[in-house]
């Protein structure tokens, strides 16, 4: 059993979470503005790295809180897990912010 | 304007199975009556509210009760509140007045909801055959509620006392399921075949 350490509920099995894709994307401020090849780039290009990526997770079938989690796809460890808003303590380059 | 109070007579889904409660020498299952519970919602700020003098900003994944009525904090902004049938309105105008002035959701899931009561020395083992959070006194001592899953059913789990008595809370959809399935549970933790 894979443990996932929420930040509210502290360390529980993952069945009760669900991934919900790769973390920090900001959504263009103006999107109207935007072109339609960087439009599409923010919508459906996503990185697909082999190492540490940071995704968001949601402890959906306990506090029901999102959060963020620093995870190894290599070796499927998580490495750090930290709230919204946050940034993560380790491994600052995994952060992709438009 | 005619004002019309209408409270549902319940049938409960489990009242009518074959075989309500399964019980053996270490471990018990039994359909709970019913019962009034509330889903709240609400972002505390910084205060500290009170209801039936129980603290709304306990830590999370704690309940505490007062006898009749007990509330779980399931997350930083979410408690299920449970109390006896009859004072489903009185427990509702509690709740408002606890959390005057503060903007909040209460919505009433008596009938969403169904209990099922678990006691005996076997309970963990019994909930640990779909459930893999860790039960121990350590991990989950008395006073710990949370939400999780038994099987593939979404359950809220409630230790209250120090017995071990544990309250499970499904959806009313679910409870067939969950009730089969803690059953099935106990005659494995029991040792013995089911009937």
């Amino acid at each position: 059993m894979l443990l996932i350490a929420c930040p509210h509920c502290g360390k529980r099995p993952e069945t009760e979470f669900r991934c919900g894709g790769q973390a920090h994307i900001a959504r263009p401020a103006d999107p109207m503005t935007v072109d339609d090849g960087a439009w599409s780039e923010h919508l459906f290009v996503r990185a697909n790295p082999k190492g540490v990526h940071a995704e968001r997770w949601c402890h959906v079938h306990g506090c029901g809180r999102w959060f963020n989690a620093l995870r190894d796809t290599i070796s499927d460890r998580f490495i750090e897990t930290y709230p919204m808003g946050a940034k993560p303590t380790q491994f600052p380059q995994s952060e992709t912010r438009a | 304007m005619l004002e019309t109070r209408y409270r549902a007579a319940r049938a409960l889904p489990l009242a009518t199975l074959p075989r309500p409660a399964a019980s053996g020498a270490s471990v018990s299952v039994r359909p709970a009556g019913a019962e009034s519970r509330f889903s709240l919602r609400a972002r505390l700020g910084g205060g500290a509210p009170t209801l039936a003098g129980l603290p709304l900003d306990a830590p999370i994944n704690t309940v505490g009760t007062d006898g009749e009525v007990w509330i779980a904090r399931l997350g930083p902004d979410e408690w299920l509140v449970g109390g006896p049938e009859a004072d489903a309105d009185l427990l509702q105008g509690r709740i408002h007045e606890a959390l005057a002035g503060l903007p909040h959701a209460l919505v009433d899931v008596s009938h969403r909801n169904v209990g099922i009561d678990v006691s005996g020395r076997q309970a963990a083992a019994v909930f640990n055959a779909g459930c893999p959070l860790d039960l121990s006194e350590t991990a989950f001592p008395p006073g710990s509620a949370t939400r999780t899953l038994l099987g593939k059913a979404e359950i809220v789990l409630i230790r209250a006392a120090a017995a071990p008595l544990y309250r499970v809370e499904c959806w009313r959809s679910f409870s067939t399921y969950v009730h089969g399935f803690l059953n099935e549970a106990v005659f494995g933790a029991e040792g013995a075949v089911a009937p």
